[in-house]
């Protein structure tokens, strides 16, 4: 875990000062709404259809006991008792007291936390890899370079004011668990005769124009990182457009000038900049990655696991996964109960997780984009108590990335861009299809309230957009999506649906699936081997 | 109306001209760039040039940032002059990227730009104000 130094808590302290200051002058009257909107929206504070929201930046989804404590005492105290985990590995609180927004940010400053630039046209919280440094696959841990972006992004004076909002994602390994062929910049941690350096992917993403990235880099030597970055941005800042709010994304730049094109410039700005020592020295990025160092791992544990307690072992099948050290195992927490809303947990169940973390996982705890928590090193033998104090907080559900774990946005019920309600279909569904789940296997669905996509439903193997048609909210379905290293985007495949309409079709597109599938093959294996025809003939007759 | 100046040599009297103005011109000293114009068309003419205004249309418009920054690395040094919506909250930021004089379309307060401009007492990036990163501070 990386630790703040004198030098970041001072900055993270003189921000909990500055927006003290701004909040007050809102609620003198010397700010008008409109003159403190943007100011608060650099600071994640959002104003929803029935409170203040504030979105708190968990970076690169990493977090301790000690932080997860608080992020339950700011349940409890300020909203009512509970939080929502978000696809950008963050945590939101819906209904904050704009009175009391000082507060938290100074709670959360205590445990070295923040809300910067979790809103606004500016380079957001990054996002990585929530099996980082545990995975068996990777070619390093991305962390440290995640953290020397949070940095190297935080109050960027020249990249403050973006045509639109910036989001960059890191990996370590091939297999990506954190879409980042969906992000503004996606980077992939690669090895070439024997050097580190990045894979770089530039103009990805969803909302109503989603687009898979363009690699426009192979290799880029990790010790130019930042100035690769800088180069990126700047290209941006100065071309992205700026007329048109829905096109000035930098996927639309990227577009419009050829990602081939594009990448020249880049190249071009990284020339200049190149000697204005911008890259941060390898003595900072070693200090850096001495935070990540492995934990103490022990040495000679047994693989072997006791499965004879049948609900256990479906547990242990479905949501953990194999560790880079012989005797460990990463545990996933799946915050999707059947009938719940997914990403909500509550105070209670944040603090037993904080409870099993320092127990089991040497106190590291993970978010990952399918608003799911991860312990990330625990012992096998370790498993069943672990699985034990989970179920005791309804947290053991076995459904990792099965039908019922499903992404999906706050929609209509909160958020103020919605044009339909994402939870009860999410629930609806998740009711539906948990008897039938295992039978598929892997299933992403992914439900999206609006066309701004926060629920990933273009990137759904099985993807639903919420729509207004007339007044009335109707639900879109969307086939063959992915985030994983082999992206692709889903495709509306007819007319749209009522709530129970929508339901219903997702079970026809499984009949379907269940009548086509060959052995072995996921949905989305079938999606492509067959094409939409045999789903849309299922669905419309 | 210049509201604020870092700067202690005289100011610059002349009006800016347009870029094109300017490149047509070989006499001119100062010149005033509307967002999304490429200043570096003015890089062959930095020795002569005495002030560079920047247009900010609206705060939100930040290509003027990149646009400072660029001269600045370019060895720019005489007044750099952001103009329009400028507000207390980019101060810092305008300061950060080169900045040395402002114009701002409505009066700032005295107090609060004091308050602003002292606020950070370390930044995390090298830009164009000299300030030493937090990782130099850290490892010298």
């Amino acid at each position: 875990m990386y630790r703040y130094d004198q030098y970041d808590q001072a900055i993270v302290d003189a921000r909990v000062d500055e927006f003290r200051d701004q909040v007050a002058r809102r609620l003198s009257g010397e700010f008008t709404e409109d003159q403190f909107k943007p100011l608060r929206l650099k600071n994640g504070l959002y104003l929803q259809l029935h409170a203040y929201m504030l979105r708190v930046a968990i970076p690169y989804g990493t977090l301790d006991g000690r932080q997860m404590r608080m992020l339950a005492h700011i349940a409890r105290k300020y909203d009512r008792d509970y939080g929502h985990f978000t696809t950008r590995q963050n945590i939101q609180y819906n209904w904050i007291k704009l009175e009391e927004a000082g507060d938290i940010l100074a709670d959360l400053a205590s445990v070295e936390m923040h809300a910067i630039q979790t809103s606004g046209n500016c380079i957001r919280n990054i996002s990585s890899d929530q099996f980082a440094g545990a995975a068996a696959d990777e070619v390093g841990d991305p962390r440290p370079w995640a953290e020397l972006l949070r940095q190297w992004s935080t109050f960027h004076p020249e990249f403050s004011y973006l045509p639109r909002k910036f989001k960059i994602a890191v990996v370590g390994s091939d297999t990506d668990r954190a879409a980042i062929q969906l992000h503004d910049i996606g980077l992939q941690l690669v090895e070439q005769g024997g050097e580190l350096g990045f894979k770089v992917f530039v103009g990805g993403g969803m909302g109503r124009t989603p687009i898979i990235g363009a690699c426009i880099k192979d290799f880029l030597p990790a010790r130019h990182f930042l100035s690769y970055q800088e180069a990126i941005l700047r290209v941006y800042n100065r071309y992205g457009r700026r007329d048109n709010i829905y096109k000035a994304r930098i996927k639309i730049l990227v577009t419009e000038l050829g990602a081939e094109e594009f990448a020249r410039q880049v190249e071009a700005e990284w020339r200049e900049i190149l000697p204005l020592g911008i890259d941060a020295p390898v003595a900072e990025i070693e200090r850096i990655e001495g935070f990540f160092a492995p934990p103490p791992f022990e040495t000679g544990l047994a693989d072997d696991v006791d499965l004879s307690d049948p609900d256990f072992a479906v547990w242990v099948k479905q949501n953990v996964h194999a560790h880079k050290v012989p005797g460990y195992a990463i545990a996933t927490i799946s915050l999707k109960p059947v009938g719940g809303i997914p990403g909500d947990a509550s105070s209670a169940q944040i603090e037993r997780i904080a409870d099993l973390a320092e127990r089991y996982s040497f106190d590291e705890i993970r978010v990952t984009h399918a608003q799911n928590l991860v312990l990330p090193h625990v012992r096998k033998a370790d498993l069943y108590a672990l699985w034990q104090g989970l179920r005791d907080a309804d947290l053991a559900n076995a459904n990792l990335d099965l039908a019922s774990d499903i992404i999906a946005c706050p929609g209509l019920d909160y958020c103020s861009l919605a044009n339909a309600r994402s939870i009860p279909v999410a629930q609806a569904l998740a009711e539906r299809l948990a008897p039938i789940e295992r039978d598929p296997g892997e299933l992403k669905i992914k439900i999206s309230g609006c066309i701004n996509a926060c629920g990933h439903h273009h990137a759904g193997h099985i993807g639903i957009l919420g729509v207004d048609r007339k007044g009335e909210e109707n639900y879109q379905l969307l086939l063959g999506g992915s985030g994983a290293e082999d992206a692709s985007l889903a495709k509306i495949i007819g007319p749209g649906f009522t709530q129970d309409g929508v339901v219903e079709a997702v079970d026809k597109v499984l009949g379907r699936y269940r009548e086509l599938r060959t052995d072995g093959e996921r949905f989305l294996d079938t999606y492509r081997r067959v094409g939409v025809d045999p789903f849309k003939a299922a669905v419309y007759g | 109306m210049v509201e604020l100046r870092f700067r202690d040599d005289a100011a610059v009297d002349e009006p800016g001209t347009t870029l094109d103005g300017f490149l047509d011109q070989s006499n001119a000293t100062a010149v005033r760039i509307e967002a999304g114009e490429d200043v570096r068309r003015l890089l062959p003419f930095l020795d002569r040039l005495r002030l560079v205004e920047i247009a900010f249309p609206t705060y939100r418009d930040g290509r003027g940032y990149s646009a400072a920054r660029i001269l600045r690395e370019a060895g720019y040094t005489g007044e750099l002059r952001a103009a329009g919506d400028v507000l207390v909250d980019q101060l810092w930021f305008m300061r950060r990227t080169g900045f040395d004089s402002f114009a701002p379309e409505k009066a700032l307060d005295p107090a609060a730009v004091e308050r602003a401009l002292n606020r950070y007492a370390s930044v995390y990036q090298r830009a164009a104000d000299g300030r030493p990163p937090v990782w130099k501070l850290r490892h010298g």
